[in-house]
């Protein structure tokens, strides 16, 4: 099938970039869309274009690397699934692609499709983490979690990093991914221990880094590749509250 | 070169008590005075980098993701091993060390692989304490299934994302550290150099992948946990970035780099579909317990699948291997698979793929039953081909996944340059000649949370601070040649882009040194790379300036080094004459397709030396000594 792409071309942070339109030319069905682009650029150089630079590592879905807006929608049009993960088979001869990079304050563009996720790192940073030393850890088995607990904390845990959940988000907001990682580790008995401590941690890191707030839209959930629920953002928001309250009371 | 495994003396089971006890130390107040370079934040690196930081010591780690949290081990699905014998099934340390061993045909170090089936324990206590969300039985205790090479149940899971949730511990654990400021993390910076002071290893030299920045690092030891190089196949189950640069620039400053020929080929990924492929999806291993593989009995039979009756299709493991059937092993159900195509057999418009077929199992089973058991996997396998595997047979083929060769290192994790440490995949020890499944990641966890934050101490104890800076020459003159070297890729200004360069050695590579090799094919490779190489640097398109991101000049760079270590790769599988693990030579095997090991003259490590581009390595050999096992021959009958 032959495409028409319009693509964000941003040469770095500096310049002010612009959507230019490309051809694509014979491309199979079974293509994923990240094999359609390397196909493009290497149409390009041919022309003496640069490639088009976009984030891609694992290919797999996994590592959380790959990042565009396709149409409008963060990993485009199929649920649950990232942009590497996306196959040419869900487009059609002659379709026109809009292909633009995670817009958010908090995600300065690098360069055309690749932005900078360091606001992720230092959120993390703040208190993602059990605080414990590697060495003189108790026995795997000596306490007992029950299946369902540990069953929700994986639900959260597989979160990937990405950064869908900010692109959607018309606030530019973080708490998807904030809560993913308090959900995960709060619902365990070894990150109980700081849950609070953590929530305020990593609510203020948040907020510094530039994230908007969350109104309830939900966009984050229906483009999420993992299908992390917002009702980690909910026990976030208790979490906070709590926290909050107990150092008024102080 | 000398190969100095520094093994401890004594009794298998004590070596690694003893060593601990005999290893100098640093005081804690001390520690703070010492700096390490890490390059890598997988699980290995990352573990590392935690673990050490929270010593006291300072570290400056690096990747070329853009968070370390993306490293490649994050896509590794099914489980770690731990000998925790909590299902009470007759599991010990010495059983995991005996299966590891022979999983590796005999190929190992007994004393690390013993080490390393120690400390398994410890990783899980580990990883529970740091908030891993292992899978659970409904009492509240760990879970564990069984995996190939072992007839005990002692692999530990977290659904299908093990190495994801493995490498968050590690993440977290090392996020918490640079808070703390104990640890730099340099993101979207790739090594490209090795500095060696006075011949220690003693700083790195990288670029900056969004501004160019060429720069430099100092520090008291340098510490590689930079993956595999399976990519040298263009073709594999590893992420785009993963490369060879880091490990291949340090053989080129005097690592010895140890067998590298040992590659595993993975039999049950999904086929290359097309010339645009850019990399293949590993399906788990455990379809095969219920899916039948098959090709049609004759050439050019384009019937669709569903049409070719019974009495056409050639069940090919059933038939050669009967009583192991579709579950003969990973070697043995490669090298088939590649037969069958070879003979013009194969599948798919590439015709390079065979049928697993779950129509049987459905109809004996139903198909809600292999929906409970595999729906994930059919799932990924109709996002990714378009067919469903509930009415479609699967198409499945062998894709390279694995390396067990890299950097020699002796028993303290250090390479034979002083100071340079390597671990995880990608230093040689711990697999032999094959390695086992769930096991990369026990590996890769054991050299950095709990041996080399012990062994990195005995050196820095043995040497004291350098007190070493980038002003040092040495690191000047590096600077330059790295300088030089990008210059050179961006003035050639060829037509060939950088893939079709790295597509042309993969096809080499898997053609010749892949899934089975002989001496007339080794040879021919040997002629052939260096013809790609001088092309390459004739005719390589790189565009854009160094000043900028550029990710046709990262390729670049890795691409050349790839167009080197191809080379090396093809050395060692010619001169190791004999067929043992992922390493079949055809001219050894019996009538019925099994590799024939020969222990009488290649039971050791071979560890080449570089000694100029082109140029035939020198090869070193460290003798293996089996003290506590027998040498067997392993059977899949």
């Amino acid at each position: 099938m032959n495409l028409t792409l319009h693509v964000w071309r941003q040469k770095n942070a500096q310049d002010k970039g612009r959507m230019e339109t490309y051809e694509a030319r014979d491309i199979s069905e079974h293509m994923s869309f990240l094999e359609m682009l390397d196909v493009v650029n290497e149409q390009l150089m041919e022309k003496d274009i640069e490639p088009i630079h976009f984030d891609h590592d694992c290919r797999e879905g996994i590592c959380g690397m790959c990042s565009m807006v396709i149409n409008g929608i963060a990993h485009g049009p199929e649920r649950s699934t990232t942009v590497c993960q996306l196959h040419m088979r869900h487009f059609k001869d002659g379709d026109k692609i809009y292909i633009e990079p995670w817009r958010s304050r908090a995600f300065p563009v690098i360069r055309d499709l690749v932005v900078n996720r360091q606001a992720f790192e230092r959120v993390i940073q703040a208190g993602g983490y059990v605080s414990v030393n590697t060495g003189g850890a108790p026995d795997a088995n000596a306490i007992p979690i029950a299946k369902q607990e540990a069953d929700r904390a994986m639900d959260a845990a597989a979160c990937i990093g990405c950064g869908a959940c900010v692109a959607a988000c018309k606030n530019a907001s973080a708490m998807l991914f904030v809560a993913a990682k308090m959900g995960h580790l709060a619902s365990l008995p070894q990150g109980r221990v700081e849950a609070e401590r953590r929530a305020e941690r990593m609510v203020a890191q948040m907020d510094a880094e530039g994230f908007g707030n969350c109104t309830n839209y939900f966009e984050c959930e229906a483009v999420c590749p993992k299908n992390i629920s917002v009702d980690f953002i909910a026990q976030m928001n208790r979490e906070f509250m709590k926290s909050s309250w107990r150092r008024k009371r102080k | 070169m000398k190969l100095e495994s520094k093994i401890p003396s004594g009794p298998l089971a004590e070596k690694w008590d003893k060593h601990r006890f005999d290893m100098k130390l640093i005081n804690p107040a001390n520690k703070r005075k010492f700096t390490a370079i890490i390059v890598g934040t997988g699980l290995a690196g990352g573990a590392a980098a935690a673990s050490m930081a929270e010593l006291g010591y300072n570290v400056l780690a690096f990747c070329y993701q853009d968070s370390a949290r993306r490293a490649h081990s994050i896509a590794a699905q099914g489980g770690i091993n731990a000998a925790k014998n909590y299902q009470n099934d007759g599991d010990s340390i010495w059983r995991l060390f005996y299966d590891t061993v022979k999983g590796g045909d005999f190929r190992s170090r007994e004393a690390n692989v013993y080490r390393l089936a120690q400390v398994s324990n410890e990783i899980i206590d580990q990883c529970v304490a740091q908030g891993v969300p292992f899978a659970r039985e409904y009492g509240g205790t760990l879970a564990n299934r069984s995996f190939g090479g072992a007839q005990v149940s002692r692999t530990f899971y977290a659904r299908g994302q093990t190495g994801q949730q493995l490498l968050l511990g590690a993440y977290q654990a090392l996020s918490r550290q640079v808070a703390a400021g104990k640890v730099k993390l340099f993101t979207r910076h790739e090594m490209l150099d090795l500095v060696l002071v006075d011949g220690h290893a003693k700083g790195i030299v990288t670029r900056d992948m969004v501004t160019g920045n060429i720069e430099s690092f100092a520090a008291d030891a340098v510490i590689l946990a930079t993956g595999g190089y399976g990519n040298v196949f263009f073709l594999s189950t590893n992420a785009k970035g993963c490369n060879v640069t880091a490990n291949y620039r340090a053989y080129r400053r005097g690592a010895a780099f140890a067998n590298p020929c040992y590659t595993q080929i993975h039999p049950t990924c999904i086929p290359v579909s097309g010339d645009y492929q850019s990399k293949l999806t590993l399906m788990s291993e455990s379809l095969r317990n219920d899916g039948r593989i098959w090709v049609p009995k004759s050439k050019d039979d384009n019937r669709h699948p569903n049409d070719i009756p019974e009495e056409d299709r050639d069940y090919y493991l059933e038939r050669k291997y009967p009583s192991f059937g579709n579950l003969a092993p990973r070697d043995i159900s490669s090298r088939s698979a590649k037969e069958v195509c070879d003979e013009g057999r194969g599948v798919g418009e590439t015709g390079r793929g065979v049928y697993l077929d779950f129509s049987d199992a459905i109809n004996r089973l139903g198909k809600q039953t292999i929906e409970d058991r595999y729906g994930n996997l059919f799932q990924m396998y109709e996002r990714i081909t378009g067919d469903d595997p509930y009415t479609v047979p699967m198409r499945i083929y062998p894709a390279s996944h694995y390396t067990m060769g890299g950097l020699w290192v002796d028993y303290n994790l250090m390479s034979t340059i002083p100071g340079l440490h390597v671990i995880g995949e990608a230093n040689f020890s711990d697999h032999g000649a094959n390695r086992l499944g769930a096991s990369a990641l026990m590996q890769g966890l054991a050299d950095g949370y709990f041996v080399i934050p012990y062994t990195i101490g005995d050196y820095f104890a043995r040497t004291g601070p350098s007190g070493i800076t980038t002003d040092h020459p040495e690191f000047k003159k590096v600077h330059e040649e790295v300088h030089g070297r990008i210059e050179k890729l961006l003035s050639i200004n060829g037509k060939r882009t950088v893939d079709t360069f790295h597509r042309e050695l993969g096809n080499v590579m898997w053609e010749y040194c892949g899934m089975s090799r002989n001496e007339a094919g080794l040879k021919k490779a040997l002629e052939l790379i260096p013809r790609i190489r001088e092309e390459f640097w004739e005719d390589v398109k790189v565009m854009g300036d160094n000043e900028a991101m550029n990710q046709s000049l990262e390729k670049a760079g890795r691409v050349a080094d790839f167009l080197e270590f191809g080379e090396l790769m093809c050395w060692d599988a010619l001169e190791r004459d004999e067929s043992c693990g992922a390493h079949f030579r055809e001219e050894h095997q019996t009538e019925e397709g099994e590799a024939v090991r020969n222990d009488k003259d290649y039971c050791h490590v071979a560890a080449w030396e570089f000694t100029g581009v082109g140029e035939k390595p020198k090869r070193h050999v460290e003798e293996l000594e089996f003290e506590n096992v027998e040498l067997a021959t392993r059977s899949y009958k």
